[in-house]
């Protein structure tokens, strides 16, 4: 089946079978490999990009319903050379250690800060929530956000 | 990662297009809506649809509204929807305590209030809810609407009254007054499907229990309901010793079974308890207090 | 110049931030084909036959591979890391479910997982054995029928039995408990995976793999293979955490290569997360009964353990080969005893094998939730507070180095001033009143804590090897004429930081920048040879060899300075990065100059050949013992029987800290392995050997929401014979944690006579057991309520 999904403002058309999942469409397909998975039953999050303007988990999503749809990956997230301030944090605050969940939770993280431009601690814990890390036991994630989003539109952190 | 067996797909971009194309291919396609019920069962190939119907882009079915008496939610309405609404919270407390702890942020982002419905999985937080609130489905087929009650919507464990040519389209909750309503669940870890849960919706009239509905999640309960334990509270002091009374029965009929989240002794007890607990918290509720 | 030492944001996040790690699944090669593996669903069965033919006919399939197949090529049975035998694809029987039964190589993913429902397998089922507490009862299921010893695997046992019973007898208090350490699983965010590919030409068979030991590894495939090891490159690139998961050799890549050197095409093989977690290496499964003996007044005595080992199917624990309880026998913890014994029992069962993984220190997670929870059961019996009872017993300072009443030599260590700051930092004696006030109030909190003692980096020669071989490590360092250094290591790193650390610590010893360091691993082409990344060992042995290569390159540095300031290399000392002539350091030159110099036509002294280059092998001379107090605050619900973790408290002495920030990232994680191995994490069998933990459904991880922010704190104990003085810290979070939270839910049990419940602390199990408790003391409700199911 024919599809045209716009990724990270690049339009790709592509013929795919129905069942083709949309994370292996980023990753085999269009060799977008930065974002991962790591289970099978929807729970660990690595797979997380945006479709339009939602962070979804895109190993439970068919490639075909992105068809016509805007999708965002950690490809995505700088603008040319210049990174975004959640990518800038992640690193400051030793956000991330083997990184392999580090894409899903910087989509994450970036649109709740699109939406809620200060959070509380305990909202950034509750946007992660549904995404697992085995390296950073989640603390440093958490201070990579509030970090990010104390130095969004304030000059630098 | 696991992946789905071959399927074939087509997408509906009106209701009537989704009903043709499930007349056309009943019994083998499913509806597609989020696909976080279904598509996690097609990687696992629990369940191979010979063909899915994508309804995603029926736009007009994606909403939450008052319609005089009552609060109608579109089967396409996401739970992120549900959770940030104003309306439904103002109304329905319940909806807001059950979508809190149901799977994720980013789940709840997609999955559906039909899907998760439809899935109809024991474990499914929503039913029960519909339940206590003592709402009903709307379901269009080739031959028209029909409604259906919450209570008599589901028919046993992933098994509904929707039939293979026909789409849940709504959910109707009456609007009463003297309401109050809460969800409380218990899980081994955030996200995780219950071990127990109870929902409870009463109706007072001064202090007493004018009516109420109860829902038990993951437990047995026939249709997600604790009918005799409602049946003992009915005109009783909205009190302790109701609430007490009320968890006894709800824990002796309900039917758990044995499994990794724990015992049927412990999951009896939990009844119990929570069922005292969320009939607390709704009447504390419907006396404008917090829960 | 600054310090290279301190909390410098990592190197590798450079790439990991902008998506573009390149981790296995990553990797796309000309030509590559997809492999899946058929696994089995049954426990314990007969392999009647196996029929792949139409799998084979499948479009996209380009082979298929059964146990008959790999037989032929000598590769149905692999060597274990333990000196044990593990089966590629099975040919006689399968042992365990999920055991490999059969390879189908396709030219995509989806039609490789298509093709294995064309394969057709006949079992004939065989009781299975999951209960290890049966494995050596006559009529017991076999699992290694091969095998002399049946279900046996070995008898172990350590200590002086006869002044250990002798100080028991002697002991006015005994408290005793059967505990379980449940099996449970390291789950990295990444699964295992490899591509293999042979090139038929040049004779060279490449593989990227997901392995902590790439060196090891590649023996291991040379032994398989018959191809010369020369011949064999193993390339671990980015890996997406392993803690003991990835340093086995696992079927599925034995099974790519053979594809790859049958077909001549690259073949890759990723495993899903239901594989990862039913087949490859489980940590613990070790059920023990401990014993504690001390005076009225709680000074202990001696300790005492019998342990039930389960192996699962094969002996592939991972670990030093003279240890098969590993490091078990640590048990006697931080405090003084005057004797211990322990014995311990290892069998097969029909599960996955492992055992030694998930930050176990080589089994010392298992050794101090042993001690540490019988201490907090010596307490109560004693009516002693478990903060004071450890006071009493801790090794006092003075007391280093001290040889331990089972042969351990712990080298440095101030454990009372440890557990002083984290009590200061916890408040301790205000918690303890909270909690009388709440219970009071039928609130029920608990505070527990955990003293560890750790013995990290393995480990010194003869002592100590794997299959046979050293377990020491090597560090090359080549220093580029404009002054730029290459550091080649042996360990691998899999999210801890070694591209930075290691940075870190040659710029410290040559005075340069970590910037001006880069480090190179996982490539077994490019890196020296070592036994690879696992019991915290980088820091300990190859973060020293680092070390030593840096300082050896100094010295070549001084000749070359003394050459070319025309003085004695006796006249020149090294002060702040330099090398200054003593009595005038302005005359002084850095590694920079003198790199350069040495690449010149400069006159060179004698025993330097052109360069600054050295290499170093470390051979540890003895294990590294980084200690920690943890306090873990807890709020249960009796009603519900739910668990929350309030706070956290962690004070760690890992010795010298080269990046405090990596450190704490460390503790950080090893803090969430604890919440999550005492709460929820265990993998679970059902009566038939059937694997009820095979995703993430089931076996539960800690979320963000489970786990508190830390609250953490160091002491710094230098360790006497490393070359910097640091010591490892990888495991020992995790290894600290989990009886600190089990300490807690048992106190906050307390009022209900709790004494013990077992991990996973699931709110059934902790309902069920105080409803054990109240029948056992007779306070239950009056309701009369039956037994548990």
């Amino acid at each position: 089946m024919k599809i045209t999904v716009t990724v990270n403002a690049v339009d790709y058309a592509r013929v795919v079978e129905p069942r083709l999942l949309l994370i292996h469409f980023l990753r085999d397909e269009l060799g977008l490999t930065g974002s991962h998975w790591g289970c099978d039953t929807s729970n660990c999050g690595a797979c997380v990009v945006w479709l339009d303007e939602t962070p979804v988990k895109s190993c439970t999503v068919l490639a075909v319903m992105a068809d016509g749809r805007r999708v965002t990956t950690v490809e995505g997230l700088a603008s040319g050379t210049r990174l975004d301030p959640v990518q800038e944090a992640f690193a400051a605050c030793h956000g991330l250690q083997c990184g392999f969940c580090t894409p899903g939770m910087m989509m994450t993280a970036r649109w709740l800060l699109d939406n809620n431009p200060d959070p509380t601690e305990a909202d950034v814990r509750e946007a992660i929530s549904g995404q697992v890390c085995r390296c950073t036991g989640y603390e440093n994630i958490v201070r990579s956000v509030l970090r990010a989003a104390a130095g969004d539109g304030g000059g630098p952190a | 990662m696991q992946v789905p067996a071959q399927v074939e797909y087509e997408k509906a971009t009106s209701i009537e297009a989704a009903l043709a194309l499930l007349a056309r291919y009943a019994p083998g396609a499913r509806i597609l809506a989020g696909g976080h019920s279904l598509i996690p069962m097609m990687k696992l190939r629990l369940v191979q649809p010979e063909v899915l119907i994508d309804i995603n882009a029926i736009k007009p079915l994606r909403y939450i509204e008052r319609a005089g008496g009552e609060l109608h939610i579109g089967a396409l309405a996401r739970h992120a929807d549900l959770l940030a609404s104003e309306l439904a919270c103002q109304h329905f407390a319940i909806l807001q305590d059950a979508e809190r702890v149901i799977a994720d942020p980013v789940v709840r982002n997609w999955g559906t209030i039909g899907g998760s419905l439809c899935q109809a999985d024991p474990s499914e937080d929503l039913s029960a809810a519909f339940a206590a609130l003592k709402g009903s489905m709307i379901i269009r087929g080739p031959d028209g609407s029909r409604e259906v009650p919450a209570r008599a919507f589901h028919t046993g464990p992933y098994e509904t009254v929707v039939g293979p040519a026909e789409m849940l389209t709504e959910i109707r909750l009456p609007i009463r007054p003297g309401a109050g309503s809460a969800y409380v669940k218990v899980a081994r870890r955030a996200g995780d499907w219950p071990i127990g849960a109870a929902a409870a919706a009463v109706w007072l009239a001064g202090d007493r229990i004018a009516d109420v509905g109860i829902g038990l999640t993951a437990v047995g309960a026939e249709h997600f309901v604790a009918a005799e334990a409602e049946e003992s509270l009915r005109g009783q002091l909205a009190g302790e010793e109701a609430f007490a009374r009320a968890g006894q029965i709800a824990a002796a009929h309900c039917r758990p079974a044995s499994d990794q989240r724990g015992p049927v002794s412990y999951k009896r007890h939990l009844v119990g308890e929570l069922t005292v607990r969320v009939l607390r918290a709704a009447v504390r509720r419907a006396r404008g207090l917090a829960p | 110049m600054s310090d290279a030492y301190g909390p410098l944001p990592r190197k590798e996040d450079a790439r990991f931030i902008r998506g573009q790690g390149t981790f296995v699944d990553d990797i796309a090669l000309p030509g590559m084909l997809y492999g899946a593996i058929l696994r089995s669903p049954l426990a314990h069965a007969r392999i009647v036959s196996v029929d792949a033919s139409a799998a084979s006919a499948h479009p996209a399939v380009v082979a298929a591979f059964t146990g008959a197949d790999l037989a032929e090529r000598g590769m149905a049975w692999m060597p274990t890391l333990f000196g044990d035998v593990q089966s590629v694809l099975a040919t006689d029987k399968v042992r365990f479910q999920g055991q490999e039964v059969a390879f189908v190589v396709a030219t995509d993913r989806y039609s490789a997982r298509d093709a294995l429902e064309l394969v057709v397998v006949d079992y004939e089922p065989l009781a299975p054995l999951v209960d290890a507490g049966t494995a050596l009862e006559p009529g017991a299921p076999v699992v290694r029928d091969e095998l002399p010893g049946g279900n046996h695997i070995f008898d172990w046992a350590a200590g002086d039995k006869a002044a250990t019973d002798a100080a028991f007898a002697a002991a006015d208090v005994v408290a005793s408990c059967d505990m379980t350490y449940p099996r449970s699983h390291p789950a990295p965010l990444e699964t295992c995976g490899a591509i293999a590919d042979y090139d038929p030409v040049s004779g060279k068979l490449t593989v990227w793999s997901t392995s902590q030991a790439p060196h090891a590894h590649r023996m291991l495939y040379a032994a398989l293979t018959g191809l010369a090891e020369h011949k064999i490159r193993i390339v671990s690139p980015d890996l997406g955490g392993g803690f003991g998961a990835k340093v086995p050799v696992y079927p599925g890549y034995v099974c790519a290569i053979a594809a790859s050197l049958a077909t001549g095409r690259p073949v890759k093989w990723v495993e899903d997360r239901s594989e990862n977690l039913m087949s490859t290496a489980f940590a613990r499964d070790y059920h023990m009964h401990g014993e504690i003996a001390a005076t009225a007044d709680g000074q202990i005595l001696a300790l005492r353990a019998r342990v039930l080992a389960d192996h699962g199917a094969f002996n592939a624990v991972a670990q030093p080969s003279k240890f098969p309880a590993g490091f078990f026998h640590i048990f006697t913890g931080s405090y003084q005893a005057q004797a211990a014994y322990c014995e311990v029992t290892g069998v097969f069962t029909n599960k996955a094998p492992g055992g030694v993984a998930y930050s176990c220190s080589f089994r010392i997670t298992e050794a101090v939730y042993l001690v540490e929870r019988l201490t907090d059961l010596l307490a109560r019996r004693l009516g002693m507070d478990p903060a004071e009872l450890r006071m009493r017993n801790l090794l006092r300072p003075e007391q280093f180095p001290y040889t331990g009443p089972t042969g351990w030599q712990y080298d440095s260590g101030d454990y009372p001033r440890a557990l002083r700051l984290a009590l200061d930092m916890a408040g301790y004696e205000e918690l303890r009143r909270e909690q009388a006030e709440r219970r009071a109030r039928g609130e029920y909190m608990g505070i527990g804590l955990s003293f560890f003692t750790e013995g990290v980096g393995a480990g010194p020669r003869g002592h100590m090897d794997i299959m046979g071989l050293g377990m020491a490590d090597g560090a090359d360092l080549r220093v580029h004429p404009t002054g730029k250094v290459v550091l080649a290591i042996s360990v691998q790193t899999q999210g801890q930081g070694h591209e930075t650390t290691f940075a870190q610590l040659v710029a410290h010893e040559l005075g340069l920048i970590p910037d001006d360091v880069e480090v190179v691993h996982g490539d077994t082409d490019r890196t020296p040879f070592g036994l690879g990344t696992y019991g915290s060992r980088s820091t300990p042995v190859s973060g020293a060899a680092a070390v030593v290569a840096a300082r050896r390159v100094r010295e070549r540095a001084r000749l070359v300075a003394a050459a070319m300031l025309e003085v004695d290399a006796d006249d020149l000392e090294w002060q702040e990065g330099m090398w200054r002539v003593k009595g005038d350091p302005e005359m002084a030159l850095g590694i920079v100059e003198i790199a350069r110099a040495a690449h010149s036509a400069l006159e060179l002294p004698d025993g330097i050949e052109g360069h600054l280059d050295a290499s170093a092998v470390y051979n540890p001379p003895n294990l590294t013992f980084p200690f920690g107090a943890y306090i873990c605050v807890t709020d249960v619900d009796p009603g519900t029987g739910e668990v929350k973790v309030r706070r956290f408290i962690a004070v760690d002495d890992c010795g010298v800290r080269i990046n405090p920030m990596i450190v704490e990232g460390q503790v950080h994680r090893g803090l969430a392995d604890g919440i999550g191995i005492a709460l929820m994490q265990a993998i679970a069998f059902d009566e038939i050997g059937n694997c009820l933990s095979g995703s993430f459904m089931d076996y539960l991880l800690p979320t963000s929401l489970e786990c508190p922010s830390p609250e953490l704190g160091a002491t710094v104990t230098p360790s006497p014979h490393h070359p910097v003085g640091a010591k490892g810290i990888g495991e020992s979070a995790t290894v600290g944690s989990p009886p600190a939270v089990v300490n807690s839910v048992v106190d906050a049990l307390a009022p209900f006579g709790v004494l013990h419940a077992d991990m996973p602390l699931t709110p059934a199990t902790v309902w069920l057991a105080i409803q054990e408790a109240a029948q056992a003391c007779g306070s239950g409700p009056s309701t009369g309520r039956p037994a548990p199911d």
